[in-house]
């Protein structure tokens, strides 16, 4: 049944329903609604899950390590700066092959103080060994945290269920909220592979050397690649049960398109507008919308643009020095085509900028007109640069 | 004919809008809320010691009370959640002739920053601490701090909160702070002259302001905004030198407001002037 909810407690929700053992939170806009609802369950007996207030988002993340080794299910929600303050956490979790699933609302980072929308937080976190999955709307939000859980049980990885500030954390939709018994056909309880037991003791996280810490890593990165090949297995248990699935990348009308538009988040569905409304005019791309950033499905991206001729891809995030996150993934991606299609990079929507269908227009129009790309990324919607 | 003659009246200007970015006037807190009578006071405080203007940098953290930052007319930073003690560290050791002051909230300065001001205090870092403690999250909508009261409801502790808090004047004095103080904002008298006080004292000063947030504490709590003021005036004593172990906060007794550590004992800057420039010089 459909209830109209927004976005963060669509996650809340899907938290309740994964039937999490112990979740902690600290507050930081725009995620406080997800851990505001959890604990309001654990007051009011919905939840049997416990709820820690900690005192700061590092400790939000040690927090759940220490209940995860225990062999439990565990929780927690950050943005923006709390995110930036778990990173050393983060890489413990994943190094420590933890099954924690994060609640990250895309938010920029200061000075100056934005609470608003990027994706510059999570991004920034590429590599500590997290799956990262960005969702476009409510609905999604609930069902890949829902995913999530089972992913990272199955390959010992942290996943890291990312939504848009505002434009999905604090916008009401109708979303689908599944029965507890679906859930449960769903999601097995956790087994952990190991877990502190004082009936078979273990030492965790010890001193690891030479000899064994890039044999850890590579297992990491294994475990990163087994992501991969049982995407599609999860999804299948997945569809069979709520008849939904999102694919770890979706190609919307990419058949003979000779320009792509790569996407992430909510800037997704303005596309698919702007799609619609194009092709009236006989204008006519195709969408790519990116749901899975780490492990960075490149094989199927590679094949959902090799025979474009040219790719726009739209990032709302930044590396300075570089170009767009995205762009740069995409461009390794197609390293290994001869002759693949030329990659435009365009940054929009920084800081809580809205993407509006004209910015979409634009990128396309852009694209169209022009054979190759000018080096770097172009920025869209800012105002001219002052001289003095 | 001519319209009756009015007395045009001459805006008196406020006696601290030297000290206030007026433009960002009106400032953000809700009616009923006690931050901006702390700030007052403090602004009072500032002015009130003769110390140039020029002379006094002021850093906040995040929330509510960390607005203030941006409100006063003088070098301010708003820095990152919690960290509004090292940033002010980092002015005084580059600049030891500055009166730092770090105005912040309970959630900044004992959660997420609580290491930092322990840190501080035991250095005896020559700054002046003004904590406006309204017992819970304001800004992000009224979430379980460290300073919420046992059984208290808050939004995330809707079945009342199991935790215990800070007594912050005990933390202050065991961590090595050698000026303590305070005070509720309906004292508003005490509260600046107190804030006067502990700029002027060398050392690591921290003053303490009880305040109330009507809108995510109050509300919660069934306490209207009258209501939370009247306790002010009825619950507590004033009881200078008061043993720093009795002053956790109990509104069913009194709460305990006063002075109650003024120490001279050398700051972290004389310290290192004496054992690092003044050893250096000498060789």
């Amino acid at each position: 049944m459909k209830h109209v909810i927004e976005g963060s407690h669509a996650i809340s929700e899907a938290v309740k329903l994964a039937r999490v053992d112990v979740v902690s939170g600290y507050p930081i806009t725009p995620q406080t609604h997800i851990i505001e609802a959890i604990s309001e369950y654990c007051a009011n007996g919905e939840m049997k899950a416990k709820f820690i207030p900690v005192e700061s988002e590092h400790s939000a993340m040690a927090a759940v390590v220490g209940a995860a080794s225990t062999g439990v299910r565990t929780f927690t929600a950050t943005s923006s700066h709390g995110l930036a303050l778990m990173h050393e956490m983060l890489h413990w979790a994943a190094g420590a092959r933890l099954p924690i699933v994060l609640g990250e609302v895309n938010r920029a980072l200061g000075p100056g103080w934005n609470i608003w929308m990027d994706q510059s937080d999570s991004l920034a976190q590429r590599d500590t060994g997290w799956i990262q999955l960005y969702c476009e709307n409510g609905q999604e939000a609930m069902d890949t945290t829902l995913f999530a859980f089972r992913l990272a049980e199955l390959v010992n990885l942290p996943v890291m269920v990312v939504i848009d500030a505002f434009f999905v954390s604090h916008t009401f939709e109708p979303v689908a909220i599944p029965e507890q018994e679906h859930v449960d056909d769903f999601l097995p309880p956790y087994e952990p592979r190991i877990a502190l037991d004082p009936d078979n003791p273990f030492a965790l996280f010890q001193m690891a050397p030479p000899n064994v810490y890039m044999e850890m890593r590579q297992s990491i990165h294994r475990a990163m690649e087994h992501t991969l090949d049982i995407y599609h297995e999860v999804e299948n248990e997945f569809d069979a049960v709520f008849h939904r699935r999102y694919g770890m990348i979706e190609e919307i009308n990419c058949e003979n398109a000779d320009i792509i538009l790569v996407t992430t988040g909510s800037a997704t569905s303005t596309a698919r507008q702007v799609q619609m409304d194009m092709e009236k005019q006989g204008e006519r791309f195709g969408i790519l919308k990116i749901k899975t950033f780490r492990p960075f499905p490149g094989k199927a991206i590679c094949n959902a643009l090799q025979k474009a001729k040219k790719v726009a891809v739209l990032d709302r995030n930044f590396s300075f020095g570089s170009g767009g996150i995205f762009a740069q993934e995409v461009k390794g991606a197609l390293q290994v085509l001869s002759q693949g299609p030329v990659v435009f990079n365009y940054i929009a929507g920084l800081g809580g900028r809205d993407i509006t269908p004209d910015i979409i227009s634009e990128v396309y129009l852009k694209t169209r007109d022009r054979d190759l790309p000018p080096c770097g990324s172009e920025w869209l919607g800012t105002s001219p640069r002052d001289e003095n | 004919m001519g319209s009756p003659a009015v007395k045009k009246e001459v805006p008196v200007p406020h006696p601290l809008e030297d000290l206030v970015r007026m433009e960002r006037i009106p400032h953000i807190w809700c009616s009923g809320c006690g931050t901006g009578s702390v700030f007052t006071a403090c602004l009072t405080a500032m002015k009130n010691t003769g110390i140039n203007y020029d002379d006094f940098a002021m850093v906040s953290g995040i929330g509510c009370s960390g607005r203030g930052a941006g409100y006063i007319n003088i070098d301010s930073f708003h820095t990152t959640h919690g960290r509004a003690i090292p940033f002010a560290t980092g002015i005084k050791m580059a600049r030891p002739e500055t009166n730092v002051i770090v105005f912040s909230g309970d959630g900044d300065l004992f959660a997420i920053g609580g290491n930092h001001f322990i840190h501080a205090a035991r250095r005896n870092m020559d700054i002046t601490v003004i904590c406006v403690n309204n017992f819970i999250y304001g800004m992000t909508g009224g979430q379980a701090a460290a300073t919420t009261p046992h059984e208290a409801k808050s939004s995330t502790s809707m079945g009342g909160n199991p935790e215990s808090p800070f007594n912050l004047p005990l933390l202050a004095y065991a961590a090595g702070a050698t000026y303590v103080a305070r005070w509720t904002m309906l004292h508003s008298r005490d509260l600046a002259d107190s804030i006067e006080e502990a700029i002027n004292h060398k050392g690591f000063s921290f003053v303490e302001a009880l305040s109330p947030c009507p809108i995510n504490y109050g509300r919660r709590n069934k306490q209207k905004p009258l209501d939370t003021l009247r306790e002010y005036h009825a619950n507590t004593i004033i009881k200078n030198n008061a043993d720093p172990g009795e002053l956790g906060i109990d509104f069913k007794q009194k709460v305990i407001l006063g002075k109650f550590v003024d120490i001279e004992k050398p700051s972290h800057d004389e310290q290192y002037h004496r054992l690092y420039h003044e050893t250096s010089t000498k060789s």
